[in-house]
Formats: structure tokens, C-alpha cells, sequence
């Protein structure tokens, strides 16, 4: 498919390898291709939550694979972005329990507070919301998943609060 | 180990599948498949055309199995029977499967290079209906360049594997595969890249469909104007054995031999069948077999054929009387009858 | 209170940490096991109790703990299956949340019992704050001891991972699991060979599901045959309930299997009933695959007998009065609630998750959605209805792997149930627009409208 091409600054640092190769060690040796998923989550985390044809061709080379069986499982698996995305992704599970509790809803409230449609980021590339499949949270709904969090027992004052907490950098995204 | 298919009943070596007992019997016994290659490792088990009924596990435990199998990745068991074409149930599963891989296939055969050697257009000839339940927006994929030899397709695909088993199966860099996944699922290289390697063009060969089509030949004719003839020639990359297609003098394509199945006899090299389209570049064996009941088969070589006459209504080309005063003749004078008639018309718009 | 197996020590403070773990009992099953037990007896032990597997299929663990191949002489391993995703389900994440110990050391004992020295937990990759917290224990259960080279003396050594997935369904299947864990796409593999012969790197290999596995620690400390005595027939022990929709307290329970669903609604101490004064029309009881039931099939069976929380129970009456306890999901519909647009909801599930390896489910799937959809939003035709029935007829049974079922399933129940809702869909277009139709309006207030329409 013809794809937009989305250039990316690859930055493998030093501690990003050596996370790699912790990850590539909980394999026997000749079997290293099953570290392929959590290098991909690392490798992502550390370039702004996404990942060019560039950065899998990297992977491919770290893991000693073809490149094809990078794209083949970085497109298979929903959370692998393959394009630039808002730096805090709202991402609302809108499966059948949190459907009860009103996330349809809510996500429009959050689309309308931040002048957005589901899946666009906002122009300053800061937010994204977009509706997800059942995250295991139904008890707790509605809720979103921001990095590597969820957030749960949604209401607007809490999305409300969340999205000046972003602005205002106090959002951790990931936990490292 | 003896296995009984439709009441046809033969002797098979341990771990021959059911689909492979199948064909050991022939004819209408042998079902359908579109994903399985015998010479592919690890194909079949996916289109799920090839369901059948096992009415009885095995002499050892005769319990029958409680769905049906795909038959193609089923092994044989002593004492096993199998309904194949005589279960109803077989019969409406293929229905079924026919129905789910055209609904949202393109039905473009018209247009499409691979008609009258399409394995799907067999399958919906045995299992297809003629009309459609399906009233929705087909899904589409965008056209992606996979270089000079090979034209994709993909609205066309039915993921049956195949062409990335060959890639992976004959070269040593397979650079397609499948991205996606569920019924956006779609055979490509992601990144637009030629697939250029010296056995690509087999992927051409093993696709059921037109999704993997030969470049060099297209829109050239249509394959029942071709006749097959099985050539050779010296070749250091393959085994050099082929099937060329000829019209008139002209070789407008090569392929590998494919058998009653449509599987290649041998894989062929991409030197053979895209780079050596003169006549003396092969030694002409002689006329291919093809199967009784084909299309291609329309335009054998023994039978006699027809002129062809098309009776078309008396005078259909001038079109209608009053279309013709109106518009090209207005020499001729239209009557008040002519008048009442178009108003009526423009009023129906 | 009834009797509690996995989440008796969850509100002790600390418990997350392994001291405080350890100081409550902790790992006594791994010490059991290895030091006075044989691995057969372990498996033994599991099978006496005659838990089953508690990710949906429901199982015998020890059964399928017997199968794997111990003859071939190649390397075995344990997978644990913690890729939860089937709608209403959030027990597993629960679990490893606040008692991530309990896992690790029923994987350390079970892994035992099957002769298995590397081992890998599968945890979805959306629960990456837990995958965290696993791999944490794991380092601490290591530094204890009780994980690497020759565990406590014994000779027996042991390697314990987390594999993180990235955002697939269907990797809950436990080939497409296996493949996913080898780092390829999620495809489910076609069996046989099962994976107790041919499994991960194609060694013989056991999946379970978390709960499965978390239950192992009490049934080696005290025996199969306690366990056996707990629960009813041959639903035995506790199972975890992962409960949401329109009730009072949503969360997680663990119950005596056994428990009338009527109390679990109900009591205080489980989901303490209704949400709102609205009524109950439908429920869940064990995720979305599982056939949804109409409000007289809940508390009885169709035969009149009280309906309770066991795997007999829940599918008395088969398809056509029943469901199933799949793995627990337990949703609960009040009358403000659309079953079409909830039916649809579920088919757009199916539909996104599926790995489009097969045609009925990959074609299939997609259509339900699209036909369901436009019942919905007001464009469905009445043959919609049998269209819709004759799809999933044709998903069921001819796939490869369960997800064509678990789609088919609740669509085929739904309009089995309900189809009076399908047909004032399709009647009354102008009357279903707002996507909370049924609040101001429920159907039983209406229903009498679709009565009066002949076709």
C-alpha cells in the first residue's frame, strides 16, 4: 500500500541497548526473533511513541531479522503506531461494558473540548483520541489508557483535569 | 491403512493427509482447495474449502469427528471414513466458504488477466449462486507497484499464503509478506519495493486468483485464445521445463507445467519466463493436456469450430426511430406521434 | 463469607511485596512440591481437584497437564496465558495486580510439576504497568531463591519471563499465543499437533490460563481433594467473577462455584443488584463470546431449577435456553440498554480482532458488522434478520481456531432472545436515531408496536 513516509530521528542510545539485549537474553539463542514484540514496545517508547520503516529496519538489524518480518508483525498489532501521533494518546475503550457507562459520550466531550475528530492529532501534535477494543477495565469504566496507565472511572471534570495535567507536564507516560 | 472417502476405499502410507487420499482416488471425490500447494511447506488449512465430514475417527476409535475437517491438514487414519461430496453438510459448508471469499471480491473477470484458469471462478461454478446477499461497500485495497514483472492485485486476493511460502520456500530474501490483519489483511511489501530475485514469478504460477498476475502478458489476450504447448530449454538457473502459450507463431507467455490440480510440475526460473519469448528459444515438445471441462479447453485443437453468427434484431444498430430523426437525420420531418412520445419520455426522467 | 482461595490475603498491606508475601505463606508451595513431592504427584494432585481451566474453555488442567509429551526428550515449557481480553473479563489483571507472587509461584510450581525449565508469562500489552510489576517479583521470587539454578538445593532449575503481546485478541488463543511469543503475527496454528507435542520453538509445551495456574499454590499445600470438595459437581473450587454493566459494586469476586446467580446479583457482598431502579432485562455470564440471556432465563433454567454459577448450570438448556461460564465476564444489561446496538458492539469486536487467516471468519466477521450496523442506524431490511442468522451459521465450526465461534455465538443468542428488537429496529427507523434510544423510551414500553406490523 502506498504509505505517506514520515521521516524520524533513529536515536538507539546506550541504555535503549542495553534494555534490547536484557530482553533478547530471556530467550535461548537461536530463538532471539521472540524478543521482536517487547524491542518493538522499548524501541517505540523511546522515539515518541511510533515507529518508521527506518526504525523496524533498525530493529530488523538488531534482532538479525528481515525487514519484512518486522512490518508484518508491527502491523498486525494494534499498539505499534506507524505514523507521527498526539504526544498524549486518549485512548478510550469503547467495547460493549464501558459503552454502559457512557464513554460514547464522554468521547465526544473530549473531541469537542480539544477541537478534534477520533484519530487526528490537535495542530499543536500535544493530543489524539481514539476509540479502542475492550482494555479489561469493564469494572472500572468508562476509561482510557494514556502510555503505559489507565485511567479509569471516568467523568469529564477528571478527562478535564487530565488534559490541563498534560499541558501542564505532569502526565508520566511511561514507566521505566 | 486403509481409508474410505465417498465410499471409494484405498490403501495410503501413514501420515498421508485426507486431500492427498482424495486425489489418489480422483474425480469427484477430491475436494476443492485454494491455499493448499503440495509442493508448498506449511500451506492449507486456510481457505477452508476443502471441508469434509469425518463420519468415523478411525477403526480404533470409530467416534465421529464433530466438525468438519479441513482435509487438506487432516492425516489419514486406518479405518477412517470420510464423506466428501456426498454430505450435504460438506456441500453447504463449501457454499458457504464460495459465498464468504466472493463477497467482496472485485468479480472483475472481465478485465481480469487470470480468467479461465481461475481457481475461484471453478469454485464458484460448483459452489456459487448467481446472485449475491451482499449489499454492502466491498472492501478495497490501494494498488501498490511490485515491479516490471509481476502485477498485484490485491482487491482480488484470497490470502490463501501461497506467494509468500514461494518467497520464502525458494529464495533466500523474501521481501512481501502479510501486513495487517483481518479483512484488512493484504499481501505487499509495505514499502512499495520491486520483488525482484530470480524465482519471484512463481508467485504468479501458484495464486488461485488474478490478485498475482504476469505483467508481460497483460491485457495481451485473453487464455483460451493461447494455446499450451510443453517446451524445454538448456537453463543452468531451473529445471528449464515449461508450458508455452502461444498465439498464432507469437509465445505471449510462459508458465510452469501445472497439473489437473493447477500446481507446477517444477518451479521455473524468472529468466525462463519472462526473458525468453521468441521461438528459438525453446524446443516445442508438443501440445499441453488440459482438463475436458475447461474454459481453455473451448478452444482446443481437434474440435471443429463454428462460425460464428450473432443474431442481433433487424436493424438494432440505427437505434430508435425518433432518436435517429432528432438527432442525426433531421432531414426527416418528425410526426406529432414523435413529439407526444419524447415528451412522454422527458417527463419519465 | 464463602471460602476464598486466591483472594483471601489480597487485603493484607504489603502483600504486593514478596516479604510480606513470603511472611503470609507464601512459596510454602514450592517448597512442598519440590522438596517432598514428584512432579507426577504434583500433577496428580491437580488432577484429583479437577480444576478447570479458567480462561474459557474450561478444561481439565490436570488432563492437559498429563498430555504433555515427556518422551520426545526435548526441552517442555510452561506458558501462562495473562493476554485477558475477552469483553467483561479484567479478573486475571486484578490478580497479577495485587498479589503478583501468587503467580509467580503457581508458574514455579506448575512449571515443576512439568518437567519445565524455562517459562514465560504472556501478558497483554496494554497491561504494560503490570508487566512491570511481574517482572519486579520475578527479580524478587529470584533473589529468594526460588527462581534460576537448582531451586532450593533441589537440583531443579528454573528460568521465568514476561513476554509482552502488542495489542491482538486473538493472541488469547493459545497457538496464536505461541506465535506471538515466537515473535511473529498472531495467527492461530492449525491443530493437531496440540501444543502439548508440538507447542513454543516446537517443544512440548502446557498454556494456562492465569486464575488456572494462581490456583495451583493451594491445591499442593492442601490437597487435590480438598479442592475437590469445594464448589458443586464438576465445577469444582472458587472462580474469579469479573463483574460490570448496570450493577451497584462492578469488580472482581471471587465465588464458591456453586453460588445462585440470584445471590451474586443481589447480595451485598457481591454485586449488591441493580445499579438504578431501572430492571434487569439481559445478562452475560461469562464474556461476550457466551450467548446473552433475556431476564426470565437468568435466575431459572428453563426447566424451572434455580440457575447457579457453575459451568453446569449456566448452559443447562444449551444454546437455546443457556450460555455458558466462559471465563467469567458476568455484564449486566438494564432496560435502558439497546441489544442490537450492544450486538453490534460485540461484532465490531469480532470484526477488528480477527486475524484474517481463514475466509469464513475474516469475511465473515466484517459482514455481521456491516449488516449489524445498519440495523442500528436505521438502514436494515427485514431479511437482515436470516441474512444475519445464515452468516453466523456459516462462521460456526468452520474455522480454524474459536473466534469464529465467539462471533457467531452472541449474534445468533441476541436475535434468538430478542429478535422483536431487531424487527422494531428495522420497523421504525425514526424511532432509533439517538444512540440512547431506549433510555427515555425502553422497548418493553414500545414492543407493542412491532406486534401490530405485519410483514
Amino acid at each position: 500500500m502506498e504509505k505517506t513516509h514520515y521521516k524520524q530521528e533513529i536515536n538507539i542510545t546506550e541504555t535503549l541497548m542495553s534494555r534490547i539485549n536484557e530482553l533478547i537474553s530471556h530467550y535461548p539463542d537461536d530463538k532471539i526473533k521472540s524478543a521482536l514484540l517487547p524491542v518493538l514496545h522499548e524501541v517505540q517508547d523511546a522515539h515518541d511513541n511510533w515507529l518508521s520503516i527506518e526504525l523496524q529496519d533498525k530493529v530488523a538489524e538488531i534482532l538479525k531479522l528481515k525487514p519484512i518480518e518486522v512490518y508484518e508483525v508491527v502491523t498486525f498489532y494494534t499498539m505499534y503506531n506507524q505514523r507521527p501521533i498526539g504526544k498524549y494518546m486518549f485512548e478510550f475503550c469503547q467495547t460493549s461494558p464501558c459503552c454502559l457507562n457512557g464513554v460514547e459520550d464522554l468521547m465526544d466531550y473530549t473531541c469537542n473540548k480539544l477541537g478534534v475528530q477520533v484519530g487526528e492529532p490537535t495542530s499543536d501534535g500535544l493530543f489524539e483520541v481514539r476509540g479502542v477494543e475492550c482494555l479489561g477495565a469493564c469494572g472500572y469504566a468508562p476509561m482510557m489508557q494514556l502510555g503505559d496507565f489507565y485511567k479509569e472511572h471516568l467523568n469529564k471534570e477528571k478527562v478535564d483535569q487530565l488534559i490541563a495535567d498534560c499541558k501542564d507536564n505532569k502526565i508520566v507516560l511511561h514507566d521505566k | 491403512m486403509k481409508v474410505t472417502i465417498d465410499g471409494h476405499s484405498i490403501e495410503v502410507e501413514p501420515g498421508t493427509t485426507i486431500l492427498q487420499a482424495a486425489r489418489m482416488i480422483g474425480g469427484e471425490v477430491v475436494p476443492p482447495a485454494m491455499c493448499y500447494y503440495s509442493k508448498l511447506k506449511g500451506s492449507g488449512g486456510k481457505c477452508r474449502c476443502c471441508l469434509v465430514e469425518v463420519a468415523k475417527g478411525s477403526e480404533a476409535d470409530p467416534r465421529p469427528m464433530p466438525k468438519l475437517m479441513a482435509s487438506c491438514v487432516t492425516g489419514c487414519m486406518d479405518g477412517m471414513e470420510v464423506n466428501s461430496k456426498s454430505s450435504p453438510r460438506v456441500q453447504e459448508a463449501r457454499k458457504s466458504v464460495t459465498e464468504f471469499l466472493l463477497i467482496n471480491h472485485p468479480l472483475d473477470c472481465p478485465v481480469c488477466d487470470q480468467a479461465g484458469e481461475c481457481d475461484l471462478q471453478n469454485l464458484s461454478f460448483e459452489h456459487g449462486k448467481s446472485e449475491t446477499r451482499f449489499i454492502e461497500e466491498k472492501r478495497t485495497f490501494e494498488p501498490e507497484d511490485i515491479g516490471p514483472n509481476i502485477q498485484l492485485h490485491m482487491n482480488r486476493c484470497i490470502l490463501c499464503y501461497r506467494c509468500v511460502m514461494v518467497a520464502d520456500q525458494l529464495t533466500d530474501n523474501r521481501v512481501h509478506g502479510v501486513m495487517d490483519r483481518g479483512d484488512h489483511s493484504n499481501i505487499s511489501t509495505c514499502i512499495s519495493k520491486a520483488i525482484d530475485n530470480e524465482f519471484s514469478g512463481n508467485m504468479i504460477d501458484v495464486c488461485p486468483v488474478g490478485a498475482l498476475t504476469d505483467k508481460t502478458f497483460r491485457f495481451k489476450s485473453r487464455v483460451w485464445f493461447n494455446k499450451p504447448y510443453n517446451a524445454h530449454r538448456d537453463c543452468d538457473k531451473c529445471c528449464g521445463k515449461t508450458t508455452v502459450w502461444m498465439f498464432g507463431d507469437e509465445i505471449q507467455r510462459v508458465t510452469g507445467r501445472k497439473d489437473e490440480y493447477h500446481e507446477v510440475e517444477e518451479f521455473i526460473c524468472n529468466g525462463c519466463r519472462f526473458d525468453h519469448k521468441e521461438i528459438n528459444d525453446w524446443v516445442i515438445e508438443g501440445p499441453r493436456k488440459f482438463e475436458k471441462d475447461s474454459v481453455i479447453n473451448q478452444n482446443n485443437y481437434t474440435r471443429k469450430l463454428d462460425k460464428v453468427e450473432i443474431a442481433t434484431e433487424k436493424n438494432i444498430l440505427m437505434g430508435r426511430d425518433i432518436d435517429r430523426k432528432k438527432i442525426s437525420m433531421p432531414a426527416i420531418a418528425l410526426t406529432e406521434e414523435d413529439i407526444i412520445n419524447q415528451q412522454s419520455l422527458s417527463d419519465n426522467e | 463469607m464463602s471460602q476464598k482461595i486466591l483472594l483471601d490475603k489480597i487485603n493484607v498491606p504489603g502483600i504486593k511485596t514478596y516479604e510480606v508475601y513470603r511472611k503470609e505463606g507464601g512459596y510454602a508451595s514450592v517448597e512442598k512440591a519440590i522438596k517432598k513431592m514428584t512432579p507426577d504427584e504434583v500433577v496428580e494432585e491437580v488432577k484429583t481437584s479437577g480444576l478447570r481451566g479458567r480462561g474459557g474453555a474450561g478444561f481439565p488442567a490436570g488432563m492437559k497437564w498429563s498430555f504433555i509429551d515427556k518422551k520426545s526428550g526435548k526441552p517442555r515449557h510452561l506458558v501462562c496465558n495473562a493476554d485477558e481480553s475477552e469483553p467483561g473479563t479484567f479478573k486475571d489483571r486484578y490478580l497479577m495486580e495485587f498479589i503478583p507472587h501468587l503467580l509467580i509461584e503457581g508458574m514455579i510450581t506448575s512449571s515443576y510439576a512439568l518437567g519445565a525449565n524455562l517459562s514465560y508469562i504472556y501478558i497483554r500489552g496494554e497491561y504494560m504497568w503490570i508487566y512491570k510489576i511481574l517482572e519486579r517479583a520475578i527479580a524478587e521470587a529470584k533473589a529468594a531463591g526460588f527462581l534460576g539454578k537448582n531451586i532450593l538445593g533441589s537440583g531443579y532449575d528454573l528460568d521465568l519471563y514476561v513476554q509482552i503481546g502488542g495489542g491482538a485478541y486473538i493472541c488469547g488463543e493459545e497457538t496464536a499465543l505461541i506465535e506471538s511469543l515466537e515473535g511473529k503475527r498472531g495467527n492461530p496454528r492449525i491443530k493437531p499437533p496440540f501444543p502439548a507435542v508440538s507447542g513454543l520453538w516446537s517443544n512440548p509445551t502446557v498454556v494456562n490460563n492465569v486464575e488456572t495456574i494462581a490456583a495451583v499454590p493451594w491445591i499442593v499445600n492442601n490437597s487435590g481433594a480438598d479442592y475437590a470438595k469445594i464448589g458443586i459437581g464438576r465445577s469444582t473450587g472458587t472462580k474469579l467473577i469479573s463483574a460490570s454493566g448496570h450493577i451497584k459494586n462492578q469488580g472482581v469476586y471471587e465465588i464458591e462455584l456453586g453460588l445462585s446467580v440470584y445471590e451474586f446479583m443481589n447480595s451485598d457482598e457481591y454485586c449488591g443488584g441493580m445499579s438504578s431502579d431501572r430492571p434487569l432485562k439481559a445478562f452475560v455470564p461469562g464474556g461476550s463470546s457466551v450467548p446473552v440471556l433475556p431476564a426470565h432465563l437468568i435466575y431459572k433454567t428453563a426447566a424451572g431449577e434455580e440457575r447457579l454459577m457453575s459451568y453446569e448450570s449456566l448452559s443447562d438448556g444449551g444454546f437455546a435456553t443457556g450460555s455458558m461460564l466462559g471465563s467469567g465476564g458476568f455484564i449486566v444489561y438494564n432496560d435502558t440498554s439497546c441489544i442490537v446496538r450492544n450486538t453490534w458492539n460485540f461484532s465490531r469486536f469480532y470484526h477488528h480482532e480477527s486475524c484474517g487467516q481463514c475466509s469464513p471468519c475474516r469475511e465473515g466477521t466484517g459482514w455481521m458488522e456491516k449488516v449489524l450496523h445498519r440495523i442500528e442506524n436505521g438502514h436494515g431490511r427485514e431479511e437482515d434478520i436470516d441474512l444475519l442468522l445464515s452468516i453466523q451459521s456459516k462462521i460456526e465450526g468452520n474455522t480454524i481456531c474459536p473466534l469464529g465461534d465467539a462471533a457467531a455465538w452472541p449474534v445468533a443468542a441476541a436475535i434468538r432472545h430478542f429478535r422483536e428488537e431487531f424487527e422494531y429496529h428495522i420497523r421504525f427507523p425514526e424511532k432509533i436515531k439517538n444512540r440512547d434510544h431506549f433510555v427515555a423510551e425502553p422497548f418493553e414500553k414500545v414492543k407493542h408496536l412491532v406486534s401490530k406490523v405485519t410483514v
